[in-house]
């Protein structure tokens, strides 16, 4: 039921928000869209089902996917210390979390790279047992959980915090010991978190550019990850290329944050009721 | 961020499983993040402090420095009124399709840069939609200084937005209510009523697409065209710098960066303090 508005503004409000989004985003992802339209079906494949492009697919989401995963692992562990615990440079670890949103990735691309390089101070450490790290699959993953680690500790620590301490005190009554209280009552409880930062960690690092670019050593079949390649085919002025790449990039992401939307307020209303 | 948990911090003494589990977190996530962070300054001021100003003042750079902060500088009011426009819009009404509309505004956040560039590429571009028209009445928007500004804006467009949506969703409506009751008009309701309750988050979302605008490199790399001296941001000379081989120059331009993304930490250490004391 309509109920008389007692605030003004909303049309002006509106109606710039809408504005500013058709001109910023709507329309640029529309033009890439329907350049993409303009292809045959012939066409747009032999863009995305080139070997060389698919190999890019198979590196970025292998790599964003080890990388989310170690960030899970992270990421919950950090949040809980940072909520359960009192320990000297706690407020400091809190503040440093951010760090990753707030400092360039091409920044934290160099820094990584110069320190994983098998001269490097971490590097040196890896290189004896034959691991590289820089120029390398692992550098990909080292910088995707770079970039990507606040998105976890970010979205578990509030709901962490806003735990009802009654429910882990009925598991400790009932003689579950702190292992299997965790397990049993509390992940339950952070899954839908876990899960929505996990999903934003993954969106990220399948987009990621700036970081990995400068680690990743850029071989194609190897190390060339997608993004990289939607840069190259620009470079080389095939526009057409680069649309139909960008094209299924983004229906990946979408396609990926819809469904976890999904996926999450279904799990919500599970546990919620 | 998160205010007090509802379970009180325990402390550590006597349970060598809980300073393990500290140890553990907080030495894989300290890591991860501070290692960078020393490299940056550890590289850029290894030839001593000569070599590093010599760097910062190299013609290149600081043309490169002045571009970032022209796009940062542009960016960031734009920016601003469109976070307040769209978080009043979202926090002051009920209206369908709420959701979507956060989910949009948020979306340059979760693509890639890269992908943003070219898109903006097949508008604005000679080989886009408008670009040739355009071309034709004068304007250039492809490969300049411009689409710099452009994209760079794009992309940094919902950081204040984030920020200042879930204060006033918390905030409610009832402030806003009273204020047009008493007699207000809506701007004097904004800026008297509205604006100084969110005061703090617009700052700290203001400083985050500073450094964010200041920072970005994907997009701007695709856009740039990339001539030295002429449409290289500081990002841009990062890399060129970085594949000179001038390891400590690039770093010092890294340099600046990373001390800009300090600053907007320990401010957002300091606002949460104080909305922590003010509760």
């Amino acid at each position: 039921m309509p109920r008389p508005r007692v605030i003004p503004g909303f049309g002006l409000a509106l109606g710039g928000t809408l504005a500013f989004l058709s001109l910023a985003t709507l329309l640029p992802l529309g033009a890439l869209a329907l350049k993409t339209a303009g292809l045959s079906w012939a066409e747009f494949w032999g863009y995305v089902a080139d070997p060389r492009a698919v190999s890019t697919y198979r590196v970025t989401l292998f790599a964003a996917t080890v990388a989310t995963g170690f960030n899970i692992v992270i990421g919950v562990l950090a949040a809980w210390i940072l909520v359960r615990y009192e320990f000297p440079g706690r407020r400091l670890l809190d503040a440093a979390i951010d760090l990753p949103f707030a400092l360039p990735t091409a920044v934290a691309g160099i820094a990584l790279a110069t320190l994983t390089v098998p001269t490097g101070p971490v590097g040196q450490l890896f290189a004896p047992f034959g691991i590289k790290i820089a120029y390398a699959f692992p550098g990909i993953i080292l910088a995707m959980m770079f970039t990507s680690l606040p998105f976890i500790v970010r979205t578990v620590q509030p709901v962490l915090a806003d735990l009802e301490p009654q429910l882990e005190e009925a598991a400790a009554s009932l003689g579950a010991g702190p292992a299997s209280t965790f397990f049993h009552v509390i992940l339950p409880e952070l899954l839908p978190s876990i899960l929505a930062g996990g999903a934003l960690a993954l969106v990220r690092s399948l987009g990621e550019f700036g970081a990995v670019v400068f680690i990743a050593g850029n071989l194609p079949f190897k190390t060339e990850i997608s993004a990289l390649l939607i840069y190259i085919r620009m470079d080389e002025f095939d526009y057409v290329g680069a649309a139909a790449l960008a094209t299924v990039i983004l229906a990946a992401a979408l396609v990926l944050l819809l469904a976890m939307n999904l996926l999450q307020s279904r799990l919500y209303r599970r546990f919620h009721g | 961020m998160s205010g007090a948990p509802r379970s009180p911090r325990v402390p550590l003494t006597g349970h060598p499983g809980r300073l393990a589990l500290v140890v553990a977190g907080a030495g894989a996530a300290g890591m991860l993040i501070t290692l960078p962070l020393a490299a940056v300054f550890y590289y850029a001021l290894r030839d001593g402090l000569a070599a590093y100003w010599s760097h910062l003042v190299a013609p290149d750079t600081l043309h490169a420095i002045g571009l970032s902060l022209l796009a940062a500088g542009i960016a960031l009011p734009v920016n601003t009124v469109f976070g307040l426009a769209a978080a009043w819009t979202l926090a002051k009404f009920e209206f369908p399709g709420r959701r979507l509309l956060i989910s949009l505004i948020e979306l340059p956040l979760s693509i890639s840069p890269i992908i943003i560039g070219v898109a903006y590429l097949f508008v604005f571009g000679m080989q886009g939609y408008l670009g040739p028209w355009l071309d034709d009445h004068g304007v250039r928007l492809a490969f300049n200084v411009a689409s710099i500004v452009v994209v760079t804006t794009i992309v940094t467009s919902p950081y204040v937005f984030r920020e200042v949506l879930p204060l006033m969703l918390t905030q409610g409506r009832q402030e806003e209510q009273a204020s047009i009751m008493l007699g207000a008009g809506g701007w004097q309701t904004f800026w008297r009523v509205t604006l100084p309750n969110v005061k703090w988050a617009v700052i700290y979302g203001v400083c985050l697409s500073f450094a964010r605008s200041l920072g970005e490199f994907g997009s701007v790399a695709v856009v740039s065209g990339g001539v030295r001296g002429e449409t290289n941001t500081m990002t841009l000379q990062i890399d060129l710098l970085y594949h000179d081989r001038v390891q400590t120059a690039a770093f010092a331009v890294a340099s600046i960066l990373t001390s800009i993304a300090l600053v907007t930490l320990v401010l957002k250490t300091w606002v949460e303090c104080r909305e922590i004391s003010s509760d």
